[in-house]
């Protein structure tokens, strides 16, 4: 009888401090039978770690936790299991060699013999039931990010879990993808499953969820009725204060040719073209965005910019900004233009051409995780000066201007950037990159992982950069943000180009369109009904 | 028949790199690289010697229970050292490459010694190495019988090639053997799943470690016979090492392999009986095909790069719960 007045889950005075930062004070949460909660929140402000904590990855320094009404003890993922809790990771925890059907059993004691077979149908019947379309047999490393997601999801449905926690699931999704994903939701909730979903996009929040649990600086702000809510009052909530929606952009001024990009091509690791047929000319004195669904040929093509992916055909021709200083109008002219492709990385970089960010691996490719912030800055300056030995005052004025002005939360400048959590860990690398002086800035997600304060801190810095005539190439996954920031915009899509837009001009639904239209054989047709009819 | 000697010495000597392989790889799919294997080879190998040596110097027991003492010896010499590497690099997550090595040394050098002590004459009786010889009789019970026949190999040898297939079949046909190799590619997934990733990573450590000791006793009492082949364990600890490459990542392709390494090592010797002379120069450069063949396995593979013939994806990494 309880079971039907007591909350699916109910959490009270949850705390939890990583060293000195505390993720979580104090936290009360409430989930009900048979709804969605959206439980939102700036980045940092401690919904991963709470969700953690019910999913028993870490175990909460003070509080309670109650399940339909008993108070329970989580201390490892087993224990959520047993009380029918699954939490769906916004990184999947899925090995790659193994099929679908074998990470969806991994860990299941069920008692039973273990036959591979079996589980195999186990996992059609659940998939059949909810809407999902799934090969077990599939090996999780040939899968789409998509499908991936859906393999999570079965892991936890064939477990049997009541509770589904979603960590960000939208935000390796497509539209198509993401109203898919919602239906299956729906009809779990349907089914009388209980639902939290994490998420920082608030109309996907609208659309979904019954109710919503706002956190902030790991606090817990309050709960409140969707319905009875709107973007700017989450947002006032998830903030705490009124943040400017508007990115001020400056109509570009003395624009110069700055890079030349004709015809590239080439083919990723696996032999897949990445890369068809790009063209285009980026300018001092504009931001250039890149818009594209993940893995369009974004990375290969700054990476073939910056020198370390080598296409297959196709120019990169630079105009050097030292060279041409008393040519106005439209630049240098053609023989003053240098090939990048000639050059190694490192003349690259003389140049003033900055890679400042390569999304899936910010730690490994800008950063090294053990060193501090100041000898990460001095990665980039180590070679100045007369002497084999290393002037470290200077970059540890940069290191603590970095900190002071971006806002970067770490206990000192001796602390390993492997320790920073993601969003401060892209804020030293941007800053770096950018206290370097660049004439070709280039940026992908620089804010992806950041909240919306620190967002417009880089946002600025973008803008400065550009009125400083830096050519900035911005790859950015937020379309209302590439549409504000940007002065023209290029949507990759399948590593063409399939448009170069005027950003004051153009749509949301046009780029959108541009990104997700299929100029091969489409692989899924069956679910056109957005953005079909165009064209 | 020459060329049938040479394959079965082969297929005999094999048997060594077999142990210390199949060892390993159950050790590698928990994600632990464990370079100490030719130490934990040497010390196994000795357990086992002293423990023949003591139970034939007891007196009338039976043979089998003597040759089954001397394989429990030596599992547990191994294990105690797997016991230890675990705790060093699971327990305080110390640097496996590191800590292999060590254990290699502190092996090779423990296993001098105690090599030394079993060969030393006391001072009361006859010396011990009488013991050891009639050791060797039992030992190879019951399948020890004529030379140049398959029956020429002593029991180790059926007992080595079984371990390998069970291996086999435990890693790719159990609820165990996927929960190993979970283990070995992502130890977060795992833990997520609720598998205990800590009591695999240990367990499979010593029970590998156990099996590769099995390989040293096997090649110092049974193949060599000799307790002087002590000298070249460690040498047949890395070949068991570069077998785990060669073969893969699989226990039965390890069988093959063993054959392989096993008939390009003693190629060297069998040369000139064919007919072909070689100097001692020569001969020793023939010695290191089984890791030039090594080489060129992994050039191939890294060629062909599928993810199915890479090692465990988290070979050598530390897992710490909560590591952000």
């Amino acid at each position: 009888m309880d079971q039907f007045t007591a909350p699916a889950l109910m959490l009270r005075g949850i705390s939890k401090s990583f060293g000195s930062i505390k993720a979580n004070s104090n936290v009360d949460l409430e989930l009900r039978h048979g709804e969605i909660l959206a439980l939102l929140g700036e980045n940092g402000s401690g919904k991963t770690t709470l969700m953690n904590m019910v999913a028993g990855i870490y175990y909460p320094d003070d509080g309670q936790i109650f399940i339909d009404g008993e108070e329970v003890v989580i201390s490892s993922p087993k224990d959520a299991f047993k009380y029918k809790i699954g939490m769906i990771h916004q990184h999947f925890k899925l090995i790659d060699l193994f099929s679908a059907a074998e990470n969806i059993v991994l860990g299941v004691k069920d008692g039973t013999r273990y036959n591979i077979r079996e589980v195999n149908e186990r996992v059609r019947q659940i998939a059949d039931r909810y809407g999902f379309i799934i090969d077990p047999t599939q090996k999780i490393h040939e899968m789409s990010v998509s499908q991936k997601q859906t393999v999570e999801i079965l892991k936890v449905l064939y477990r049997g879990a009541d509770i589904l926690i979603l960590d960000e699931p939208t935000a390796v999704l497509t539209p198509q993808e993401t109203s898919k994903l919602f239906e299956v939701l729906r009809k779990m909730k349907a089914d009388g499953k209980s639902i939290i979903i994490i998420t920082h996009k608030l109309h996907e929040v609208l659309a979904i969820s019954d109710r919503v649990a706002v956190l902030r600086k790991g606090e817990h702000i309050a709960t409140v009725n969707t319905a009875e809510s709107t973007e700017s009052s989450l947002t006032e909530m998830m903030v705490g204060k009124k943040v400017t929606l508007n990115i001020d952009r400056a109509i570009p001024e003395n624009i110069r040719r700055r890079l030349v990009v004709s015809s590239l091509s080439g083919k990723n690791e696996d032999g897949m073209q990445i890369l068809d047929n790009v063209s285009f000319t980026a300018f001092g004195g504009e931001i250039l965005g890149i818009a594209g669904i993940a893995g369009s040929g974004q990375r290969e093509l700054l990476e073939a910019i910056a020198g370390i992916y080598v296409p297959e055909a196709g120019e990169i021709l630079y105009a050097d900004p030292g060279r041409d200083g008393d040519n106005d109008g439209n630049g240098s002219s053609d023989s003053d233009l240098i090939d990048l492709r000639k050059k190694t990385p490192m003349q690259i970089r003389e140049l003033g051409v900055r890679l400042s960010f390569v999304p899936e691996d910010r730690l490994g490719m800008g950063l090294v995780g053990s060193m501090d912030i100041t000898d990460n800055v001095m990665l980039r300056s180590y070679r100045n000066g007369p002497f084999s030995l290393l002037d470290r005052n200077q970059p540890r004025q940069l290191a603590q201007d970095i900190v002071n002005d971006l806002g970067v939360v770490t206990p000192n400048l001796q602390t390993p950037v492997r320790r920073l959590s993601g969003g401060n860990v892209q804020k030293v690398l941007v800053g770096r990159e950018i206290a370097s002086a660049p004439s070709l800035l280039m940026a992908a997600y620089p804010v992806r992982g950041l909240d919306i304060n620190s967002s417009y801190a880089i946002y600025n810095l973008l803008n400065e950069q550009k009125a400083n005539g830096v050519a900035v190439i911005f790859v950015g996954e937020d379309l209302d943000v590439l549409l504000a920031l940007s002065d023209r915009l290029l949507v990759l899509n399948s590593g063409r180009v399939s448009g170069i837009l005027d950003a004051r001009q153009t749509t949301k639904e046009e780029v959108g369109f541009l990104m997700t239209k299929s100029h091969d054989a489409p692989d899924d047709g069956s679910d056109k009904k957005d953005g079909g009819e165009r064209q | 028949m020459l060329f049938l000697d040479f394959l079965i010495n082969a297929f005999a000597f094999g048997i060594t790199f077999l142990y210390g392989s199949t060892g390993e790889i159950i050790t590698e799919k928990a994600g632990h690289l464990n370079l100490g294997i030719p130490g934990i080879m040497g010390v196994g190998g000795a357990c086992g010697c002293a423990a023949l040596n003591i139970m034939c110097a007891a007196g009338n027991l039976p043979p089998w229970l003597i040759v089954i003492i001397g394989l429990l010896a030596a599992f547990a010499g191994g294990a105690l050292m797997g016991l230890l590497y675990s705790f060093l690099t699971v327990t305080l997550r110390s640097n496996q490459n590191v800590t292999g090595l060590a254990m290699t040394i502190f092996g090779i050098g423990l296993t001098k010694y105690l090599f030394y002590t079993l060969a030393k004459k006391p001072a009361n009786s006859e010396t011990p190495v009488i013991h050891y010889l009639k050791a060797l009789d039992y030992y190879r019970f019951p399948f020890a019988g004529q030379k140049s026949s398959l029956v020429y190999c002593g029991i180790m040898v059926f007992l080595g090639i079984a371990i390998a297939i069970v291996a086999s079949i435990i890693l790719t046909r159990t609820r165990v053997g996927l929960h190993l190799r979970a283990v070995g590619e992502s130890p977060a997934t795992a833990d997520a799943a609720g598998i205990n990733v800590t009591r695999y990573k240990y367990v499979a450590t010593i029970i590998g470690s156990g099996i590769a000791a099995l390989g040293g006793l096997f090649y110092i009492m049974d193949y060599q016979g000799s307790q002087e082949a002590y000298l070249s364990i460690e040498a047949m600890g890395w070949l068991s090492v570069a077998l785990v490459i060669f073969s893969l990542w699989r226990p039965y392709l390890s069988i093959i392999g063993s054959f392989v390494f096993g008939a390009l090592f003693i190629l060297a010797s069998y040369l000139p009986v064919f007919g072909v002379s070689v100097n001692m120069a020569t001969s020793n450069l023939i010695k290191t095909l089984p890791y030039v063949v090594t080489i060129l396995v992994l050039i191939v593979t890294s060629i062909i790069n599928r993810r199915e013939n890479q090692p465990p994806a988290s070979l050598g990494v530390s897992y710490f719960r909560e590591d952000r």
